[in-house]
């Protein structure tokens, strides 16, 4: 072979060799070098902030720790949760009750921190039940659900539950719009744009005690609503609401509401619908739902179903709602810590339009509008409201935080990215993948006055091959991002419950002083409390029979239990004697048809039982409480029915307790 | 007597009367689970602490339930304490060389009789265990340790004076230093 055939082939290589490296590589490369040491906590020791993560389709809320990703609990909102009893005992199963009945689930999407001055003052962590449209309230002392509105007028309640700047209140707003619950629903689906309706919510919450009620709704025109955020600072008095589908139509949405370039971002000045409301221009409607209430003294849940609300028609009072236009299908919107600019994401749009609250207030009052809709409500011109757009900034932008330091994160679905930017110039700073299709994003603080910054969650929709495959079915991920320095590195990802939709996080320390390690036995006001185990009964009323008993290490009170006949409904009802940190009993009947229970120390929990069969039924503590757990046991006996066997109960004597 | 002697015996029982506002000895328990310790402090007249955790623990072993109500000496020890402690007081104020002996006598004897009563409470609640326990082990008592530490199963039990304990040992040393320090005087005053 001749020299300049090697030189040939020689060249021949190195060409193949540039092409293939030419081949846009993959992102490994974007985890940080020191990044097992930015996430290892030590054993024994506590991570620095809580995430708070939906669990989507689960009807839950998980709570993290960062940076480690370490689970820590997963907190029953609205589904049954039979591990621990949630909406099986009776003193919980009024907690999911509903204007449709008793619904044990739901698809739960954004956490959202209570705020004080605009900052999280972890007191308490609200979440939207998408579904049968709710809000919960979680007491981040307890990590217990401890109230849950249901919305009426609404399909959806999708964007929800965003607060206001000192949560004055949190909102509602429907995905799906439809005829008021009081009006003939009986229509054709055709008449969408005559007989539907979209209805804002404002759920008014106790400055206090956190106690939500709603207030009123105001009527607006029949959009998808998908997002809010409030503003803070000199935006303080507005929330705005993403539109999309402002075509209007009720079939193939995936075409038929795509079709416009621009949608709306709605800027509502909630303060002036307070001061109508509160100037008795409401009007009162009927409306039917349910109001749930977990008191944390009789550690009992009561539901009332509420019989009205207060509306106002948006078209009937000027300068409550502008609209300004947004492309296209906006799915975010997201208020800057200083509450000057409202960055929107039209997640079929080319650009992030940034919109400027003060530009908003000249526009409105120049009283130059771009047509109005319904022939009332003014729509603003988009260059007059407009701060600017961030150009090219990837494909499908869906959600926007800050890190307080001046720059903005943008997660990209279709293009699986994050994407920082400049605030100020709007020039993207840059970008790190995501595995694979984030939604939300968020950042310790990242929607509130003061973000904490450091640490970025990428809430993923697509998992595939991240970690060992498990079948069909995936866990859904998050990754965690550093954002301390001017390019972002993936530090972790790891898998979540359900769908982590939406997260909150908080520093730790603002959660950890108010922990509340066990219930105070003398402050227990549960109707079937039995505060000593001599006060241990067991009484026949019919054919109801109320088992009082007690739990302490290593035993039931009573646990012989005689009497029982088929047909009867026995209520036991149990409570934790102990009064230390981490001493939970279980309880558990054979063949219950619900749930086992577990009673936290100093609680008092009722399991419903109907027995079915003749014969002796075993029950038992199945949470491993002590050396002696595994004794912590007792029997009933059933009789048949008719049967004479009188109701008797004991404990054998306790040499050592005498 | 000296007024450097009357000031002392004044001081010792200004930390004397500590006792009635601070616990005077401490049992403390380590275990795995317990990583937090649990405590019990013993005051001049009770207890207070963590007592109902450590009787659920004790149960297993068989051990009597400590409860206050058993012990006579809380409803008597104020009582003597404070006539003690009235007595040393008397001594300064009638500059009695005789009546700081009484005291001082009175003191170590409190002392003697006090640790020794201490140490059968702590005697009987180790050994009188119920047979019925569910937790036997052979040739095993569960005496807390008088002063220091001691391993007592998974549990690391320690005993030590608490703050109004170590007052009244100062009290007890300045007590002392007041009988038999004699302060040497210049040598131009002594002739």
């Amino acid at each position: 072979m001749k020299l300049s055939n090697y030189k040939t082939l020689v060249l021949a290589l190195l060409a193949g060799s540039t092409i293939y490296s030419c081949k846009p590589g993959k992102a490994g490369s974007s985890v940080d070098a020191d990044a097992a040491q930015k996430v290892y906590v030590a054993p024994g020791k506590y991570d620095e902030v809580y995430a708070f993560l939906s669990g989507g389709f689960s009807g839950q809320v998980a709570a993290y720790g960062i940076p480690s990703g370490r689970l820590l609990k997963v907190i029953p909102v609205f589904s049954q949760n039979a591990e621990n009893g949630y909406g099986y005992s009776e003193e919980t199963k009024p907690m999911l009750n509903t204007s449709h009945g008793f619904v044990p689930w739901d698809d739960s999407h954004h956490p959202e921190l209570s705020k004080t001055n605009g900052e999280d003052d972890g007191r308490w962590l609200f979440i939207n039940g998408n579904n049968t449209p709710r809000i919960a309230r979680i007491n981040l002392a307890t990590f217990k659900t401890v109230e849950i509105l249901e919305l009426p007028n609404i399909g959806g309640n999708h964007a929800s539950p965003f607060c206001t700047e000192n949560t004055e209140y949190v909102v509602g707003n429907t995905r799906f719009s439809e005829p008021l619950d009081n009006s003939n629903g009986d229509v054709p689906i055709s008449s969408y744009k005559k007989n539907f309706k979209g209805a804002v919510s404002f759920v008014k919450v106790d400055k206090d005690k956190g106690a939500m009620n709603l207030a009123f709704q105001l009527i607006v025109p029949p959009f998808n609503y998908d997002l809010a955020h409030a503003g803070k600072g000199p935006s303080h008095d507005w929330i705005f609401f993403t539109c999309y589908n402002t075509e209007q139509a009720n079939t193939l949405l995936e075409v038929n509401a795509s079709q416009r370039d621009k949608d709306f971002i709605m800027a509502v000045n909630w303060k002036k619908a307070e001061e109508l409301i509160a100037a008795g221009k409401g009007a009162k409607i009927t409306a039917k739902y349910a109001h749930n209430i977990y008191n944390e003294n009789t550690h009992t849940a009561t539901s009332v179903m509420e019989t009205g609300t207060q509306t106002l028609d948006v078209t009937k009072f000027p300068g409550l709602v502008y609209y300004l236009p947004c492309p296209k299908s906006p799915h975010g919107v997201d208020v800057t810590p200083d509450g000057e600019y409202m960055a929107a994401s039209g997640k079929l749009a080319a650009v992030i339009p940034v919109f400027s609250f003060k530009k908003m207030l000249a526009a409105i009052d120049k009283k130059q509008y771009d047509g109005m809709i319904d022939g009332v409500l003014p729509v603003l011109k988009y260059e007059d409201v407009l701060h600017g757009e961030v150009k090219k900034p990837g494909l499908g932008p869906l959600h926007t935080e800050f890190d307080g330091k001046g720059y903005a994160y943008t997660t990209m679905f279709v293009s699986s990215e994050v994407v920082k930017w400049k605030i100020d110039n709007l020039e993207i700073i840059d970008r790190i993948p995501s595995y694979y299709s984030p939604g939300h994003l968020s950042i310790v603080g990242g929607d509130s006055k003061k973000p904490f910054g450091k640490y970025l969650l990428s809430l993923n929709k697509i998992t595939k091959d991240r970690y060992l495959p498990t079948g069909p079915e995936l866990a859904q991920a998050c990754q965690l991002i550093d954002i301390t320095g001017n390019k972002m590195k993936l530090l972790l990802d790891f898998p979540t419950i359900g769908e982590p939709h939406y997260a909150q996080m908080i520093p730790a320390e603002k959660i950890l002083k108010n922990q509340v390690k066990f219930f105070k036995l003398e402050d227990n006001k549960n109707a079937y409390v039995t505060k000593s185990e001599k006060d241990t009964k067991v009484v026949r009323t019919g054919n109801r029979v109320d088992v009082y008993m007690t739990a302490i290490r290593s035993h039931l009170a009573p646990d012989n239990i005689e009497g029982i006949k088929i047909g009867d409904e026995v209520y036991v009802h149990v409570t934790n004697l102990e009064q230390d940190w981490d001493v939970p009993h279980g309880f558990a009947i054979k063949g219950a048809s619900n749930a086992e229970l577990l009673i936290m120390p100093g609680e008092t929990c009722t399991l419903k039982w109907v027995p079915g069969l003749v014969g002796i039924v075993p029950f038992y503590c199945t949470d491993f409480c002590s050396a002696l757990h595994q004794e912590m046991q007792g029997y009933f006996r059933v009789s048949p029915a008719g049967s004479n066997v009188p109701i008797k109960f004991s404990i054998g004597e306790n040499p050592v307790t005498q | 007597m000296k007024p450097f002697t009357r000031i002392l015996i004044v001081i010792s029982c200004m930390l004397m009367a500590s006792a009635y506002v601070l616990p005077l000895w401490h049992i403390l328990l380590d275990a795995p689970q317990y990583p937090e310790g649990l405590e019990m402090k013993i005051w001049l007249n009770g207890l207070s602490g963590n007592i109902e955790q450590i009787n659920g623990l004790n149960h297993y072993i068989g051990m009597k339930f400590i409860s206050v109500n058993d012990f006579k000496e809380f409803k008597i020890l104020p009582y003597v304490f404070g006539a003690l402690t009235l007595v040393g007081l008397a001594a300064a104020v009638v500059k009695s060389r005789k009546l700081l002996w009484t005291w001082f006598i009175g003191l170590c004897l409190f002392a003697i009789i006090g640790f020794s009563d201490f140490y059968m409470w702590e005697y009987n609640y180790g050994h009188r265990l119920n047979p019925h326990a569910a937790i036997k082990v052979e040739g095993m008592n569960y005496q807390p340790p008088l002063f220091g530490y001691k391993q007592l199963l998974n549990f690391t039990a320690g005993s030590l004076p608490d703050t109004g304990g170590i007052l009244v040992g100062i009290g007890g040393l300045l007590a002392a230093t007041a009988l038999f320090y004699k302060p040497r005087l210049s040598p131009n005053k002594t002739k």
